[in-house]
């Protein structure tokens, strides 16, 4: 156990509010291997996005403790990349330079950072706008950029609070398989906060389900799907088979009632 | 040539509302007959004003001159107050709320106070200044300071990054055009913070001119002041309106004609990404 990667143990988060204490997180329990692309499902408010900013150091929990790379979390651990539903690129920065800014905050060499950052524009396909400014770029344009810039630290584990979550479908596919195709090259261990089921098929090596209510782990599921997965992957039996699975599991919790 | 004529189509505009009001104003007192009295025709304040040029553009220097370097100082004072307030409950509990609670106060009401302390220089005049203008900056500044995207705090904390480059690199510019409107509203209160400074502790300057040619019945003279207090009152506007362009170039406000800039041909591209 001391020897994965990330361990979370006995992890539990509670908030006091003026209605009495809200238990943001109960009692998750997680080891996650160097280099697993794992995906954190579950619905709105079960506390997946809380669980990814205690991993990032950026809030601490009330009972239990995260260990990253052997070491108690406290505080955002060193070489650590993060994602979220919105790009947050600043207006006053071109692309270049907002992806530039993971390399001042980190005080990285700006010449070795720069000649990165130029690569992964240019494999997600922005080259010739990193002088543009954010506002003149797409939704799924300034997401990439968003990602380049978590990159260009080369961290070490990447966290991704529902990327695409505010993404047309298509540009989602689009950036899912982008997405897959660098994690393929690079082997980051990743985390990835989504409440879409086959958005989390699709990309993970495994699936950590969480439920509301209380918020905890329910089931730990194993993606095996040959890599790397294609968009005709989710048309077949395999695929469909996981889907259902936990589709199935959400709904003996409670979440699809209404069906 | 005709760039030239389209790029200054505001300023045409603008030209052109002024002569108007010039002369609807020399109208009006044609048809109505008015007393020089009690309204002199255009006229005759500009004939005033080419009497004795340099007496007027003395005493415009001499207000220009208390306004700016009271803004001035009513911007480093504000700034520093906004930060220590941002970054201190403390202070914004005490100070801040004192500062909410003194910009109720009529400023007007303060200025004998100041020539009963400072004398009737520069200094207490430039006092007036501070104590209108600065409220705008503070309010202003910590507001924009304080409207950050909690998220990009976190992104930045996630990378490690230390206060002072959140500040200086996330923070601050999130609040320069929150600041740019403060500096707005504030350049045109340091003009009425100096007239009311001049009319109480002056001997120069045009509101104290004002304020004489009131004594003399001389009504052309304080039209002629009043006209010069406008056209101070728009350059002082436009000076912070060219720094804010300067500035936040990347505003929404600032920002229509680039819009049109991204080069079509390369949004086809982008969508044949990495795969």
């Amino acid at each position: 156990m001391m020897d994965s990667y990330l361990n979370i143990s006995e992890f539990t988060k509670v908030y006091s509010s003026p209605r009495g204490d809200v238990h943001a997180l109960e009692r998750i329990d997680l080891d996650i291997d160097e280099g697993q692309f794992v995906s954190i499902l579950g619905p709105s408010g079960c506390g997946k996005s809380t669980l990814l900013k205690c991993v990032a150091g950026l809030e601490s929990g009330t009972r239990g403790q995260i260990r990253f790379d052997g070491e108690v979390l406290d505080g955002p651990p060193q070489g650590l990349g993060m994602v979220f539903q919105r790009d947050l690129l600043v207006d006053w920065r071109t692309i270049l330079e907002n992806v530039m800014i993971t390399a001042e905050f980190m005080e990285l060499d700006q010449k070795i950072a720069k000649k990165e950052a130029m690569r992964l524009l240019e494999l997600f396909g922005l080259a010739g706008f990193e002088h543009h400014r954010p506002w003149e770029l797409s939704g799924g344009m300034r997401q990439r950029a968003a990602i380049c810039r978590a990159l260009v630290g080369n961290p070490r584990l990447l966290l991704m609070d529902e990327p695409f979550g505010a993404l047309d479908a298509m540009t989602r596919d689009e950036l899912n398989l982008e997405l897959q195709h660098i994690w393929l090259q690079s082997k980051k261990t990743l985390l990835f906060v989504t409440h879409s089921i086959q958005e989390a098929v699709f990309l993970s090596d495994r699936v950590i389900v969480m439920s509301r209510n209380p918020a905890r782990v329910i089931e730990d599921v194993r993606i095996d799907l040959p890599r790397p997965r294609t968009l005709s992957t989710r048309g077949s039996a395999a695929f469909g088979q996981y889907v259902i699975e936990l589709q199935t599991l959400f709904e003996r919790v409670g979440v699809f009632k209404g069906e | 040539m005709l760039r030239i004529w389209q790029s200054t189509e505001a300023a045409r505009t603008f030209l052109a509302v002024i002569l108007g009001c010039i002369l609807l104003w020399e109208i009006c007192v044609l048809v109505l007959k008015l007393p020089e009295f009690l309204v002199p025709s255009p006229v005759t304040v500009f004939h005033e004003f080419s009497k004795k040029p340099e007496f007027y553009f003395k005493n415009s220097l001499s207000t220009l001159w208390v306004s700016l370097g009271g803004f001035g100082l009513a911007l480093l004072a504000g700034l520093v107050l906004s930060i220590g307030i941002i970054r201190s409950i403390w202070l914004e509990r005490t100070l801040y709320t004192l500062l909410v609670g003194l910009n109720s106060l009529p400023k007007v009401a303060l200025a004998p106070l100041f020539v009963i302390w400072f004398g009737t220089g520069s200094t207490s005049k430039m006092a007036v200044v501070i104590s209108i203008a600065i409220f705008p900056i503070v309010i202003g500044t910590v507001l924009g300071l304080r409207s950050i995207d909690p998220d990009l705090i976190n992104m930045a904390r996630a990378m490690r990054a230390p206060q002072k480059q959140i500040l200086w690199k996330l923070r601050f510019p999130q609040a320069l055009p929150s600041l740019l409107s403060g500096m707005k509203v504030s350049i045109s209160l340091a003009l009425v913070g100096t007239v009311v400074g001049e009319f109480i502790a002056g001997n120069n300057g045009l509101g104290s001119t004002i304020l004489a040619a009131q004594g003399a019945f001389d009504t052309t003279q304080v039209f002629v002041c009043i006209v010069l207090l406008g056209v101070l009152g728009a350059i002082l506007f436009y000076a912070i309106d060219l720094v804010e362009r300067y500035l936040i170039p990347w505003h929404p406000s600032h920002r229509e004609h680039k819009k049109c800039a991204a080069s079509p041909q390369h949004t086809g591209n982008a969508t044949t990404a990495v795969v």
